[in-house]
């Protein structure tokens, strides 16, 4: 496999040394990338959703926000472009090859880095998917670049540098990352950490194709089969609207049921905090927080949950957030708009309850007329 | 067969406190231990060693205290340890990370064999990154093949390996040459209880210790802080809202009271959950 061209490093940083000093090669590296996931046809929801914040900071920067599309040649591929435009795009770099029907590290990581290398972006994100950190460690380490993963905002400085930040010691603090001497500034996002965009019907604009030159015997990799999950066990959780979790508080599995027969009750899907599943009461997919999902949904109830950072950057992004907790100097009630400081085994079945009574069909026709 | 795991010595996160005041990690008295994703590599790799015959050298880089969770791995059943230890590397980021673990694999294939595989744990529950493997992967060269959850065939004479990795909606299954790197996904193995032999071995085992140079590292500039490209500007707890939680008390009435008042409460606020609450409980009811 044939490397593409590294630029010239810049003197390294030294020890301390916090101000951007670009050299004029990664001077000439603008604009604002966003690579567009897609897979057998569907374009992954948190490539639209980095669309709209790279609108956000390419207008600070002054300049355009593009997609990249990888993928075989065909409908399914020029589809994803034609999205990228209505989600915000000026333009996209479309690379459309036989080798990239499936993703496989190998042809993605040329693809990727020989576009960087040829277009220089300064700034360029990728979602925190399997398929996105899998791709962006080794684009990053080929372009001997900064990379920071799964970071929870982004903000562009007065100096034009992107500052990305991000959970740090397992979860307890948070902290500011730059790449100030290097181009472009990668970032990982995880999906639902930022607002979906809305979608505006525009014509196709400007397509620059790229030519991946990579034959399929040059390939070592291969895909032998693709064995898709049963949508039984799938959790809906990252993009559910209603959402009812509960953590170590509710002191044992048993009691989880009340977590449980509220989401039923009132049609949510039903989460936990991460010591939840290191208990392993729950499995890792309804694991809510920074190494669980992102969730954005209208109602957040949280029972037990104390709320340390990792699991409050998971959940911040909802509309509302109400909290049930026995400690009331819980960190969660700084997020919290409704607080109860109460057993959380005597308010679930009493808010199920309530809930039950206001959504009867009885009572509801009783309301209307 | 030979086999290196790289490991990470982590502080219990279940233990990390930051401190009220001044929002710094309280870090005495925090207990280590080997980063628990790891963990399922080296069963992995001890597993395949156990089939295929060969050796398994774990590798890690940290403080000299590190060595502890090497020597946890020697009771485990892995043969060989290695430390990779040098004021040089403090500060290092993901970057400049696998640059080290990279070249120490190089070193180690040239003074203990190459391996066929090298695995790390999916990623570290400190950093959270999930950089490094695919970072020392491109360095080396190596096939890189992430969040694997099952290997199947191993053909060694042949080259090849099949594996199982968690894709995006489902499993992928791939086919490729050896040498590999594995990153492995947590729960497809439970960690073996070591032997009382592999415990006597590993109290007086000698843990390899390298410095930078003895790892054949020549380029100091791409370690520690100057081999880091990200520079971390800003350490800070989150603020909360600045509107303060409206709180219901819940002791002083009946359940069915409190109950009425918390609903009442939460379709004040979100009118739009009630008309999805009750087009759902519709949807419930016409089955």
């Amino acid at each position: 496999m044939t490397q593409p061209p590294k630029p010239a490093a810049p003197a390294a940083a030294g020890r301390g040394n916090m101000k951007a000093e670009l050299s004029d090669h990664f001077k000439q590296y603008k604009h604002v990338w966003v690579f567009i996931e897609q897979e057998r046809g569907v374009v992954h929801p948190v490539s639209f959703e980095l669309l709209g914040e790279a609108r956000k900071l390419a207008d600070k920067l002054g300049v355009e926000v593009a997609g990249v599309v990888c993928g075989a040649p065909g409908e399914a591929t020029k589809m994803a472009a034609a999205e990228a435009f209505c989600y915000g795009a000026d333009v996209v770099y479309l690379c459309e090859d036989p080798v990239l029907e499936h993703y496989r590290n190998e042809p993605y990581t040329k693809a990727m880095t020989d576009i960087v290398n040829t277009y220089k972006p300064e700034i360029l994100l990728l979602g925190a998917t399997t398929l996105g950190r899998d791709l962006a460690g080794s684009v990053a380490t080929t372009l001997a670049t900064g990379l920071t993963a799964d970071c929870t905002e982004l903000a562009v400085d007065a100096d034009k540098s992107l500052g990305a930040t991000r959970p740090t010691f397992g979860g307890s603090l948070l902290c500011t990352i730059y790449t100030l001497n290097y181009r472009p500034q990668m970032a990982t996002i995880r999906p639902r950490v930022m607002a979906m965009p809305p979608r505006v019907d525009k014509p196709i604009g400007r397509i620059i194709e790229h030519r991946l030159d990579m034959a399929e015997d040059n390939i070592i990799t291969k895909v032998l089969a693709f064995l898709p999950d049963r949508d039984s066990n799938k959790s809906n959780l990252a993009y559910a609207d209603v959402v009812v979790a509960g953590g170590m508080g509710l002191g044992s599995p048993e009691n989880f049921q009340l977590v449980k027969r509220l989401a039923s009750t009132i049609g949510a899907e039903y989460g936990c905090s991460r010591p939840v599943v290191q208990k392993g009461w729950l499995t890792a997919d309804r694991q809510i927080g920074q190494t669980g999902k992102t969730i954005r949904p209208k109602l957040y109830i949280c029972a037990g949950i104390s709320g340390a950072i990792q699991h409050r950057v998971g959940v911040e992004g909802a509309d509302m957030i109400v909290a049930i907790n026995t400690d009331k100097n819980a960190p969660i009630f700084e997020i919290a708009h409704v607080g109860i400081v109460a057993d959380a085994l005597k308010v679930l079945p009493a808010l199920t309850e309530a809930f039950r009574r206001r959504l009867s069909p009885h009572n509801r026709d009783k309301l209307a007329s | 067969m030979h086999i290196v795991v790289c490991i990470k010595q982590v502080p219990d996160s279940a233990q990390i406190r930051v401190h009220p005041v001044t929002n710094t990690i309280m870090r005495q008295g925090v207990p280590t231990i080997i980063n628990p994703y790891d963990l399922f590599a080296l069963e992995e790799a001890l597993r395949l060693r156990d089939k295929f015959g060969g050796e398994v050298t774990v590798l890690t880089m940290g403080p000299p205290m590190a060595e502890d969770s090497l020597r946890r791995a020697l009771t485990y059943g892995a043969d060989r340890a290695v430390l990779l230890t040098d004021r040089f590397f403090a500060g290092s980021d993901t970057l400049a990370t696998s640059f080290a673990l990279a070249t120490a694999i190089a070193r180690i294939s040239e003074v203990y064999g190459k391996p066929e595989i090298v695995f790390t744990g999916k990623q570290t529950i400190d950093g959270d990154t999930a950089q490094v493997g695919p970072g020392i992967a491109k360095r080396l060269d190596l096939l890189q093949l992430t969040y694997v959850s099952k290997i199947g065939k191993l053909d060694l004479d042949g080259g090849s390996i099949e594996v199982e990795r968690r894709a995006e909606g489902g499993v992928q299954v791939l086919k490729t040459r050896l040498p590999v790197l594995i990153t492995m996904l947590e729960g497809t193995n439970d960690m073996r209880r070591g032997s009382m032999k592999d415990a006597l071995r590993a109290a007086r085992a000698e843990v390899v210790k390298w410095g930078a140079k003895d790892a054949g590292i020549e380029d100091m500039t791409k370690c520690g802080l100057r081999g880091s490209p990200t520079v971390v500007k800003r350490v800070f707890a989150p603020g909360g809202r600045t509107d303060k939680a409206e709180f219901i008390t819940f002791t002083d009435k009946t359940p069915i009271e409190f109950g009425d008042e918390l609903v009442e409460a939460i379709f004040k606020r979100q009118p739009a959950v009630e008309d999805d609450l009750i087009k759902h409980a519709h949807e419930f009811a016409a089955y």
